[in-house]
């Protein structure tokens, strides 16, 4: 199978199973391109999270374009966008036909409430797995309980200043450890 | 020419919503004003539809819109145009973050990137893990500790944590597997939307 097919289809799988909007993809992320395909690693994936905030547009979007470009350049990265929103495309428009009160049929809120659920306890399982592979010394894990901190403390801050920040941080400490060590 | 009206609107919604979800509603609230599509209302009915279908909510609310308009090309244009400047975005972006591999700058920028991004992804889990688990106008009105959490959920959440970490047979089953069953115990147990 062509790896453009590939993509398509693995990124087909993941935007069907994505509940509830962008980081609930990550776990399934995780498996389709990490695990089972190797097409990244656990740290790339983070570093296209990252640059995914700080871009325009759907993050899962962005997702698909990069690990897709990193296969096979323009059309890998094309092949993943629209399987990542086909299933979307295709759902939406069932439902925009045929059930225009879908959101309130009583069956689909409980399920619904249950599937919440289930996303938490996903998204708690990435959050693990991330932490181990992003948190190495003490300015990593400083930065980890910073962002997170005040994240949760200053809603409606956006993404962009922390990643900026971050990043900052991250030349800064790094460029003023080699010149200290230039300097001995 | 709606098709092209459709394509370019969602374009802008596309090119300007930065941080992804929810960031694209202001920008939906200000297209149905201009564009008369449609109302405050829809919005808030498309993000019920959207929380209970898979995928990303732009991208639902511009299937939905343009399907609305136009049928299906309508919901194909409409969504193409979201994803385009988005699209054009990354692949700038990969190429160059391609030819920088090696640059001690970018590795020690990302060396703290990847922390920040778990850190802002585990705040986003955090807000998941308050409107689930916990009903804190429930606690506000009776004034009693023990109906702060939902304990159904809490259950549920339990269960689920102990199937995907502690059992060694289950941890590698396919996500949609707790999905699935996360959705037959909300219907069994009657559970209430958060």
């Amino acid at each position: 199978m062509s790896i453009c097919l590939e993509l398509f289809a693995a990124f087909f799988r993941i935007g069907i199973f994505t509940f509830g909007g962008g980081y609930a993809m990550l776990p399934l992320l995780e498996r389709e391109c990490v695990e089972k395909k190797k097409w990244t690693s656990r740290e790339e994936l983070l570093d296209y999270f990252a640059i995914g905030q700080c871009t325009p547009g759907i993050i899962a979007v962005n997702t698909a374009t990069f690990v897709g470009c990193k296969e096979k350049g323009f059309w890998g990265g094309l092949s993943a966008t629209l399987g990542v929103v086909a299933p979307s495309v295709i759902i939406i428009s069932l439902i925009a036909a045929l059930l225009s009160n879908f959101a309130r049929i009583p069956a689909v809120i409980n399920a619904f409430a249950g599937i919440r659920v289930a996303v938490c306890v996903l998204i708690l399982n990435s959050v693990v797995k991330l932490f181990r592979s992003s948190v190495k010394d003490g300015l990593t894990l400083g930065v980890f309980l910073i962002v997170a901190v005040l994240s949760i403390v200053l809603t409606g801050e956006s993404p962009i200043v922390f990643v900026l920040a971050a990043a900052v941080l991250g030349i800064a400490v790094r460029v003023w450890f080699a010149g200290k060590g230039a300097g001995k | 020419m709606i098709l092209l009206r459709l394509y370019w609107e969602f374009f802008k919604v596309g090119l300007f919503a930065v941080g992804g979800g929810l960031a694209t509603l202001p920008f939906l609230y200000s297209m149905g004003e201009t564009t008369g599509w449609f109302g405050t209302a829809d919005v808030a009915d498309m993000l019920a539809v959207s929380e209970s279908t898979p995928g990303p909510i732009g991208v639902n609310m511009a299937t939905y819109v343009g399907f609305g308009q136009m049928g299906l090309p309508g919901a194909l244009v409409a969504t193409l145009g979201l994803v385009t400047p988005c699209f054009l975005i990354i692949l700038a972006i990969a190429a160059a973050l391609h030819s920088f591999r090696n640059n001690k700058y970018v590795d020690a920028a990302f060396s703290t990137l990847r922390p920040a991004s778990t850190g802002l992804i585990a705040a986003a889990g955090w807000s998941v893990f308050i409107l689930v688990l916990t009903n804190v106008q429930a606690f506000r009105e009776s004034g009693e500790l023990l109906r702060l959490f939902r304990w159904g959920s809490v259950g549920l959440f339990i269960l689920l944590w102990v199937l995907t970490n502690l059992v060694k047979p289950l941890k590698k089953l396919h996500p949609v597997v707790f999905l699935a069953l996360a959705a037959v115990a909300g219907i069994v147990f009657h559970m209430d939307g958060a």
